[in-house]
């Protein structure tokens, strides 16, 4: 008897281990296997797909897997995973991000085939190229005409019109320490009106705020819902609400833009190192480009831009000269500041 | 006396077979107590020390030489440098990880137009800095031109200690999140509690209709994630709501929404709680304080309340915990009023400083694990109301006090419908407000943030999953814990790791996960990014409640059994299997529907550790309100509520037809 039951244990004991590793190994599937990319982007979802699609007419082989999330979000992924990469592929993250990825040496150089035919702007300066650029995403003012009529509003013309206290809880931007888009208008104030001038500038538009949002492309969807008036977004988000339908009206300030690009780099250590070139060669191809065309106005390849519908006309020219390296460099330092003056100071109490 | 040497002798003399029996038993709660150990101890151990981790400037790792005039000066200690500059205080080279301090901005009349040339190098290999974005870890000395050396920042270094704690305090932007977040979390608990009170007492004490529809309407908000009437709140009294004028000049986004929905969410909590101890008062009392000729306050205040009073001192603790640690709620409508949770995914999300997300978890701890303890202590004093001679209480027929407490049941009812149809309706408007046609263009997931249709039935997947897998381990944990003998002190830690996910806040216990099984030293980081982590992380979140849902379970079964299937030599998992699984086997069904429900609502814990593969409904859902998508947050979040509802459905058919089966000798 008690032979038997040490057996039985036994045996129900290794059945068990055994069970419970296969059932590990099945479920776990291993970071990365030939044809497989993991990829990381903040791409909007609805154009996934199509890109996805689009590389697989040329390189039917490989799969993407991606992993999506707001710029925020996947650069702290990114970073936590950065003992541990997870990725192969970063696809379309905003280049500051990339600039923080790569002063921690989480990327691989590499210069993609045709690299030099792209606009210089968009690609790393270090040889080879740390990452290259795709397209621009620019910050726009979102205005819906319904609800700003209601409210008795006139359109802003530039951004210290904003400031005029018609406007005070008529207005919504995103917190530049969870949004990309939102770090990209305070890095843009800051280099427009110079660092003092451009808190200055931020002090009085905080007592215009009704709130910030988490997301960058919230506020022109509120706007686009009627829920705020104005909403400091950027443009391709406007011009997409604006084509579904809602009363939008994009606008251009004038002092000029701040704007971001979405890069591509291959994450160092990344054991698909030829297929994530693969991608990184196909990305940045003409017919790579003109995809990206269908959301952004401003892409890497010259030539291959044409003009968006509901894209406002002046965006290029008010595009500032945005010095990424003092971005991503007094990044930490602004967004601390930022916290310090007007994140939880407005508190009802 | 007699008595319990006969016991004695009767375990005395089947010692042998207890014996081999116990050693099995052990096994088994060795094996469960280290399950507990590896996804609940040392993943917050992990958290903790993290939260010590901080990063500071070391300049004595770096020097620089300076050429003004075609010479190579001394070579300078930087640390040197900004003493002579005076320029940072030890505090302000304090730093997370991703910080960056510029070299120039300690030189004194420094011009990047000037034709001084700069040196530098790091001292120690561990030191590095960034020419531009280029990172330099090198010992070589570096050389740069003036507009080259403006470009060039160093990095922090890292070192323990309590600087973490120190900045954290003394951020008033930070530290107010407490004061925020126990605001809440008090005002919530009052209103709930007499809401739920009040209802309950509805339930039983009045003889009014339709109780039964009132108790499953009650339970509802159980089934939908607590951001879901969050957004119902948008289209009620946003700035395009139904009812915005009801607001005055309020906004709904702050702590007026985040206590409006929690009340919502916690309100099914409560009334569970509050409801069973007002159900098992005695009538004896009420009949001697009829006797006495005392009013009905007056037996109000000196017998029904003193006899709930454990029960609402429980259920206040519950809401409170429930609320100071919720996420989904104030995510999507606290706008700028900060709490403790949506913290933490700031620090971490926003900002990637981890280690201050660390910091803020730990704080968030502290008023959860308070309440925690203080109910703890509370549930041990609670002594048994209902001895065999009590009377149930039989409320009396009273028209007045009946129909009042219908009207109130149907108000609440109507609020707990009204909230929940609001939001299917949203779900169904085309683009609200400017075309409210009806269609079902916010069902079309897949081309939204979240992960699409796949992240519902990823959800359902884990659900499954959570419900098996938490099921298995919860009730053999508790089986082995209640009915095994001897291993005292083992014992007692099982226990005590069995209570502890209860007190740990989602939020953290999701961020200890990554600390702790992202690492690459660990052996079980391939677990990471797949379901096999939502499914460890949503048991162990969700392990108490179904631990004392079986413990309650169990305790009814007398020890007697134990002991006549060691006299009749049986081995114990064939009394297990054959008389105490069966017996426990309503209790095993509840503990599963309940790990269903809350693994298919649960967004705290999970947020840090999706990932492609596993995006899940309800995190689609704070996703999609996060980019703005409100409706199809909507139309998820029904899709959640529904498909609860048709577990509780399965659920329920499933009691009836096993109570009839195998519970027919509870009535004879």
């Amino acid at each position: 008897m008690i032979t038997k039951i040490t057996k039985l244990a036994r045996i129900s004991g290794a059945i068990g281990v055994a069970a419970f590793s296969a059932a590990l190994m099945l479920s776990a599937s291993p970071a990365a296997y030939a044809g497989e990319l993991t990829v990381y982007t903040a791409v909007e979802a609805e154009d996934l797909k199509k890109y996805a699609a689009k590389f697989n007419e040329d390189h039917p082989d490989i799969t993407i897997k991606w992993v999506r999330d707001s710029t925020g979000i996947v650069t702290a992924k990114l970073l936590a995973e950065k003992d541990n990469p997870q990725a192969d592929v970063i696809w379309g993250l905003a280049a500051t991000s990339l600039l923080l990825m790569k002063s921690e040496g989480m990327l691989e150089g590499y210069a993609p085939k045709g690299v030099e035919l792209l606009d210089s702007k968009f690609v790393d300066s270090s040889s080879p190229p740390s990452w290259v650029g795709m397209d621009a995403w620019v910050a726009s003012v979102c205005y819906n005409t319904v609800e700003a009529g209601k409210a008795g509003l006139s359109p802003p013309k530039s951004w210290k019109d904003l400031l005029d206290p018609m406007y005070k809880g008529h207005l919504i931007m995103p917190n530049p320490n969870s949004s990309g888009t939102g770090f990209l208008d305070v890095s843009s104030w800051l280099q427009m009106f110079g660092e003092e001038g451009g808190w200055t500038y931020m002090d009085g538009l905080h007592e215009n705020i009704a709130r910030y949002t988490h997301s960058g492309s919230k506020p022109c969807k509120l706007a686009a819902a009627g829920e705020i008036p104005i909403g400091i977004s950027f443009a391709f988000r406007g011009a997409k609400s604006k084509a579904k339908g809602a009363p939008l009206e994009i606008i251009v300030p004038s002092e000029g833009v701040g704007w971001d690009m979405e890069a591509t780099a291959i994450v160092a250590g990344t054991d698909n190192a030829a297929d994530a070139k693969t991608l990184v060669d196909w990305s940045i191809t003409k017919k790579a480009n003109e995809m990206y065309n269908a959301g952004y106005a401003v892409v890497a390849y010259p030539g291959v831009a044409k003009p968006v519908k509901f894209f406002p006309e002046n965006l290029l020219e008010k595009m500032i000269d945005n010095d990424f390296e003092y971005a991503a460099n007094n990044r930490k330092r602004i967004l601390a500041e930022w916290q310090k003056r007007y994140d939880g100071k407005s508190d009802p109490k | 006396m007699v008595d319990l040497s006969l016991k004695t002798a009767a375990v005395v003399k089947v010692k042998p077979r207890a014996g081999r029996d116990a050693w099995i038993m052990r096994a088994f709660i060795l094996v469960i107590g280290l399950y507990l150990v590896v996804t609940l101890a040392m993943p917050l151990y992990a958290m903790l020390s993290k939260s010590f981790n901080t990063y500071y400037f070391d300049l004595a790792r770096y020097e620089v030489q300076i050429n003004e005039d075609g010479d190579w000066g001394e070579t300078i200690d930087v640390a040197a440098l900004n003493a002579a500059s005076n320029k940072y205080s030890r505090d302000q080279l304090r730093t997370s990880s991703d910080g960056r301090l510029s070299i120039v901005s300690m030189l004194e009349n420094f011009s990047f137009r000037a034709k001084t040339l700069y040196r530098l190098r790091n001292v120690h290999a561990s030191g590095s800095f960034l020419s531009g974005s280029e990172l330099v870890d090198d010992t070589n000395w570096h050389e740069f031109t003036s507009n080259e050396f403006r470009r060039v920042y160093l990095k922090p270094v890292k070192t323990t200690g309590l600087d973490n704690f120190r900045q954290y305090f003394s951020n008033p932007s930070l530290f107010n999140s407490i004061f925020n977040s126990l605001f809440i979390a008090i005002v919530t608990t009052i209103i709930t509690i007499t809401l739920a009170f009040t209802f309950s007492y509805a339930i039983a004490r009045s003889k009014m209709r339709f109780k039964g529809g009132f108790k499953v309407i009650a339970m509802a908000p159980i089934l939908v994630p607590s951001l879901l009437p969050g957004i119902a709140l948008v289209y009620l009294f946003g700035n395009q709501g139904m009812l915005k004028f009801l607001m005055g000049d309020q906004s709904i986004y702050g702590p007026i929404g985040i206590i409006a929905g929690s009340v919502f969410f916690t309100f099914p909590h409560a009334m569970i709680i509050i409801q069973t101890a007002l159900s098992i008062s005695d009538a004896r009392l009420y009949e001697a304080s009829d006797a006495l000729g005392a009013s009905k306050t007056k037996t109000f205040f000196t017998v029904t309340l003193p006899g709930a009073r454990y029960g609402l001192i429980s259920a206040s603790f519950v809401v409170f915990n429930l609320v100071i640690t919720d996420f989904g709620l104030p995510k999507v409508i606290g706008g700028q009023f900060n709490v403790l949770a949506v913290d933490i995914y700031k620090q971490v999300i926003g900002q990637q400083n981890f280690e201050m997300g660390a910091v803020v978890s730990v704080v968030l701890l502290v008023p959860a694990l308070f309440a925690f303890a203080i109910d703890r202590i509370v549930q041990k004093k609670q002594v048994a109301l209902l001895s065999a001679r009590s009377v149930p209480y039989q409320p009396k027929r009273n028209r007045n006090f009946d129909r009042l407490m219908f009207s109130y049941a149907a108000i609440i009812a109507a609020l707990i419908v009204g909230t929940l149809a609001i939001c299917q309706y949203a779900a169904l408007i085309k683009f609200w407000p400017y075309d409210l046609s009806l269609s079902l263009t916010n069902y079309d997931f897949d081309v939204m943030d979240g992960g699409g249709w796949g992240s519902f039935y990823n959800s359902l997947k884990l659900a499954a999953l959570v419900a098996v897998i938490g099921t298995v381990a919860v009730f053999t944990g508790a089986y082995m814990v209640e009915k095994s003998q001897g291993m005292q002190f083992g014992r007692s830690l099982f226990q005590f790791l069995a209570m502890l996910p209860m007190a740990i806040p989602g939020m953290v216990l999701g961020l200890a996960y990554i600390f702790f099984f992202n690492s690459p030293n660990n052996p079980l980081n391939f677990i990471y990014g797949t379901m096999i982590i939502l499914v460890i992380c949503t048991v162990t979140h969700f392990y108490t409640v179904s631990h004392l849902t079986a413990l309650t379970a169990l305790k009814q079964m007398d020890r007697e059994f134990e002991s006549v299937s060691a006299s009749l030599k049986q081995p114990f998992y064939k009394l297990f299997s054959q008389v105490t699984v069966p017996v426990c086997l309503p209790a095993i069904l509840d503990i599963s529907i309940y790990l269903f429900v809350n693994a298919m609502t649960t967004v705290s814990a999970l947020i840090f550790l999706y990932s492609p593969d596993t995006t899940l409904a309800s995190i689609a859902m704070l996703n999609m309100d996060d980019a703005g998508d409100i409706a199809p947050a909507a139309a998820m979040g029904m899709m959640i509520f529904y498909a609860n509802v048709a577990a509780r459905i399965i659920h329920h058919f499933l009691s009836k037809r096993i109570y009839s089966k195998t519970q027919a000798w509870r009535t004879r």
